[in-house]
């Protein structure tokens, strides 16, 4: 087999019938689906969460994972923090001619792997190879499609003065392990991205938390805009304390020199949770006895509902609040 | 840092906090009035806002952002040319972030990127040198913004290119300095002022006696201060104690960071390659050798001389940024701001760098 | 006006030195600091230490700081 991803292997032909036995089927074992234009499976009960997701980071491997894995771990967290438990997935991948054959094998094993541990199939998928400089080395689309089981749905509608907010562990790891593996601004780092499938922790909270009113996982644009973005669609106004927001001194250390707010900085494997202030405690127990949530720290309340769009607050060291907006534009490094 | 950690402890800049309200307490019931301070650094607006100390300060410290935010004080002229600069070809435009958002009459050099114009965004200045080794068949321009913090990169970078004898590298200077603008300001006596807080990082390179004009001939306090809450507390309080004792003086209150006669290294390298030339400062106009530029010796590396710009009149908005900038207008005054002129879609320069007054208000002062 | 982070210097070459800022890292120009040492905390520039923090005038400064707001405490409280 060739070394290098070339335009014939997405022309339909021998190549791409190669590519897809010996990479794609090998690592996702769906022989029997691959056998129609469409998987065909059940799915019970009858509430299904469906979502969908691209994936273009560059580079396309770092220091914690690679493109591959985010895309498993991105669609399923999307999944689970919608309070549905991940079962299927597809993907689509655009491969820029020239990309080496062990990266993309190196991908998609990561993948399965990831897959496996989240528990979700994927079970359809596409590849498309475009001329070099079409894009950049791989792009991954993805949709994912879960249950959602009765009697543990969240309750948005319950949301009310006083509900915890508590944040899963730091902020800002994914951001700033992407900065440093670009090398672009010199940052040397020995931070490792977050990426991760939260479903697992995500289901044992479920199971044994009621009260539960909603969850989020702060992605790009970070925690401050993920905050901002509940407070205005499920109208809520909260605060958020500076000093409780865990977060590594080394991505202090980062933001300082370039002048990042950590606050915006992408997270992969982290989450962001609304309760009943009197289950706190219960939450707090069930995320640190997880390896995925042992950082977890109460980090605000939500301080009333309104009637339209609510606002994020910030309570600084000095006692005094100011309002927080999501993030405006491109985060740039800055001198000033 | 363990030395430096105290001057973020959250204890002691609550109770610093409360010092320095007792001491403005005593100001107010001498005075009748709040007292008012510029801080003339930009980076100090903003940990000002940020850190919550502007806020706690408010009912008894009347705090006004000064002219010290290179991007706030670029003329719409210069970024327009910056802008058009991109568009020669061959050339690679390198800048340090906070110029990308910066809009010019039609568009910003994010757009111009957006457009395939090649323009890269830098951490040092030393960074574009690296690129135009790299790309010997391109013109590298470096856009050379910065007070006397940053000068002294600009002319490295200059020493460097010299000795890697590179010919394909040129810096667009646009640089602004300290005592001339504060004198413009002083001297145009449109603003009421009790005292300057001094900014630390360019007081590096210059050291606590280049502000002696202050006092000497405008009989004004200073206190050059640090960026944490605690060293920002403790100047301003201490600039209030030097106007409780009516006492003009400067007080160098960084004095682990801040010598008495600045940085000599920095200082020669400056003087070697740059020397003062007239620059136009946003909503103030020309200032008479206000800025530095290349010496005719070093014309090579000088991107204006290099490059034949033609730019027409800039458009006009509301925008009120130099009235901003000079401190006679609030952000909330100007008709533009937080309705048409936003950080995610600024009009005036003062909105788009993170330490303009504008984006330091709509950030970290506006409650609604 | 400008950013200015303390930062460690870890390790010394002719031209260059390595940083370290609560454990993210970076290479900086030490042209302006002729003088630095290892361990030594610079004050760091857009790529460029500009200056070597005085860490003995620092803990003074905080030292004579806390001395002002007891004083005050002592005569108003």
């Amino acid at each position: 087999m060739l070394q290098r991803i070339n335009l014939a292997h997405g022309e339909g032909g021998e190549l791409t019938y190669r590519l897809i036995k010996d990479v794609f089927e090998k690592a996702f074992g769906h022989g029997e689906h691959t056998k129609h234009d469409s998987a065909i499976f059940q799915c019970k009960p009858e509430t299904i969460a469906l979502t969908t997701d691209s994936y273009v980071v560059k580079p396309i491997f770092f220091p914690g994972g690679n493109i591959g894995k985010l895309a498993v771990a991105g669609t399923v967290n999307d999944l689970a923090v919608s309070g549905a438990v991940p079962k299927f997935m597809t993907a689509g991948f655009i491969i820029e001619e020239g990309l080496p054959l062990k990266d993309l094998k190196e991908i998609v094993h990561s993948m399965a792997d990831e897959a496996g541990k989240a528990g979700i199939r994927i079970i359809a998928g596409d590849t498309k190879v475009v001329e070099k400089g079409s894009a950049d080395q791989l792009f991954i689309n993805t949709s994912g499609i879960g249950t959602v089981e009765s009697g543990h749905k969240l309750q948005p509608k319950h949301i009310q003065k006083g509900d915890s907010i508590i944040l899963s562990g730091t902020i800002g790891d994914h951001g700033i392990a992407i900065l440093s593996a670009r090398e672009e601004l010199g940052l040397l780092s020995d931070t490792v991205s977050d990426c991760a499938s939260l479903n697992g922790l995500i289901q044992s909270l479920i199971h044994t938390i009621d009260g539960i009113r909603i969850l989020k996982d702060p992605t790009r644009g970070g925690l401050a805009t993920a905050l901002v973005e509940l407070c205005e669609d499920f109208h809520f106004n909260c605060e958020i304390n500076e000093g409780s927001i865990p977060i590594r001194n080394d991505i202090h250390g980062a933001c300082d020199i370039l002048g990042y707010d950590p606050l915006y900085l992408a997270n992969e494997g982290k989450m962001i949770l609304l309760v009943d202030s009197k289950m706190e405690e219960q939450a707090l127990q069930v995320l640190r006895s997880h390896p995925l949530g042992e950082n977890a720290a109460v980090i605000g309340q939500v301080t009333g509902t309104t009637n339209s769009a609510g606002k994020l607050y910030l309570k600084t060291p000095l006692g005094t609040t100011r309002s927080l907006q999501r993030l405006a534009g491109l985060m740039l490094p800055r001198i000033c | 840092m363990d030395s430096m950690a105290p001057f973020s402890d959250p204890v002691l800049s609550q109770r610093s906090a409360e010092a320095v309200i007792q001491l403005a307490k005593q100001y107010i019931q001498l005075n009748g009035r709040k007292p008012v301070f510029m801080e003339v650094c930009g980076s100090h607006t903003m940990a000002l806002a940020k850190t919550g100390v502007k806020t706690r300060l408010n009912e008894y410290v009347q705090l006004i952002a000064g002219p010290g935010c290179p991007v706030c004080v670029t003329d719409q002229r210069t970024i327009d040319s910056m802008i058009s600069l991109s568009k020669e070809r061959g050339s690679i435009l390198c800048t340090f972030g906070d110029m990308m958002r910066v809009p010019g009459s039609k568009h910003s050099l994010l757009e111009a990127k957006t457009e395939g114009k090649d323009i890269r965004v830098v951490y040092s200045p030393l960074d574009s040198l690296r690129i135009a080794e790299k790309n010997p068949d391109k013109e590298i321009i470096f856009l050379g913004i910065g007070f006397e913090t940053t000068i002294p990169l600009l002319a490295a970078a200059i020493k460097e290119a010299e000795q890697r004898g590179l010919t394909n590298f040129s810096i667009w200077m646009t640089t602004k300095l300290v005592e001339p603008v504060l004198r413009a300001l002083l001297d145009a006596g449109e603003i009421q002022l009790d005292g300057f807080l001094l900014p630390g990082h360019v007081s590096v390179v210059l050291g606590k006696e280049s502000y002696s004009f202050l006092t000497e001939e405008y009989k004004m306090p200073g206190v050059i201060s640090g960026f944490e809450p605690v060293q920002l507390l403790s100047s301003i309080y201490k600039l209030l104690q030097l106007c409780l004792e009516n006492t003009a003086e400067i007080i160098n209150d960084y004095p682990y960071a801040v010598s008495s006669s600045g940085n000599a290294a920095a200082k020669s390298l400056m003087k070697k390659y740059l020397q003062p030339g007239d620059e136009d400062w946003r909503g103030i106009g020309t200032i008479p050798n206000s800025g530095l530029v290349l010496k005719e010796k070093y014309q090579n590396f000088d991107a204006k001389r290099k490059f034949k710009i033609t730019i027409d009149s800039p458009r006009k908005t509301k925008c009120r940024c130099g009235e901003v900038i000079r401190g006679l207008t609030a952000p909330e005054e100007c008709p533009l701001f937080s309705k048409a002129c936003t950080p995610a879609n600024p009009i005036g320069p003062c909105m788009v760098s993170a330490e303009g007054t504008c984006a330091a208000h709509y950030h970290y002062m506006k409650e609604e | 006006m400008c950013v200015g982070v303390p930062s460690k210097v870890i390790r010394l070459e002719e031209n260059r030195a390595l940083v370290d800022v609560m454990g993210s890292k970076i290479y900086v120009g030490i042209l302006f600091v002729p003088e630095v040492k290892i361990n030594d905390y610079v004050l760091l520039h857009a790529g460029q230490a500009m200056t070597i923090i005085n860490e003995e005038y620092a803990r003074e400064s905080i030292e004579e700081w806390r001395n002002i707001i007891d004083g005050q405490h002592g005569t108003l409280f």
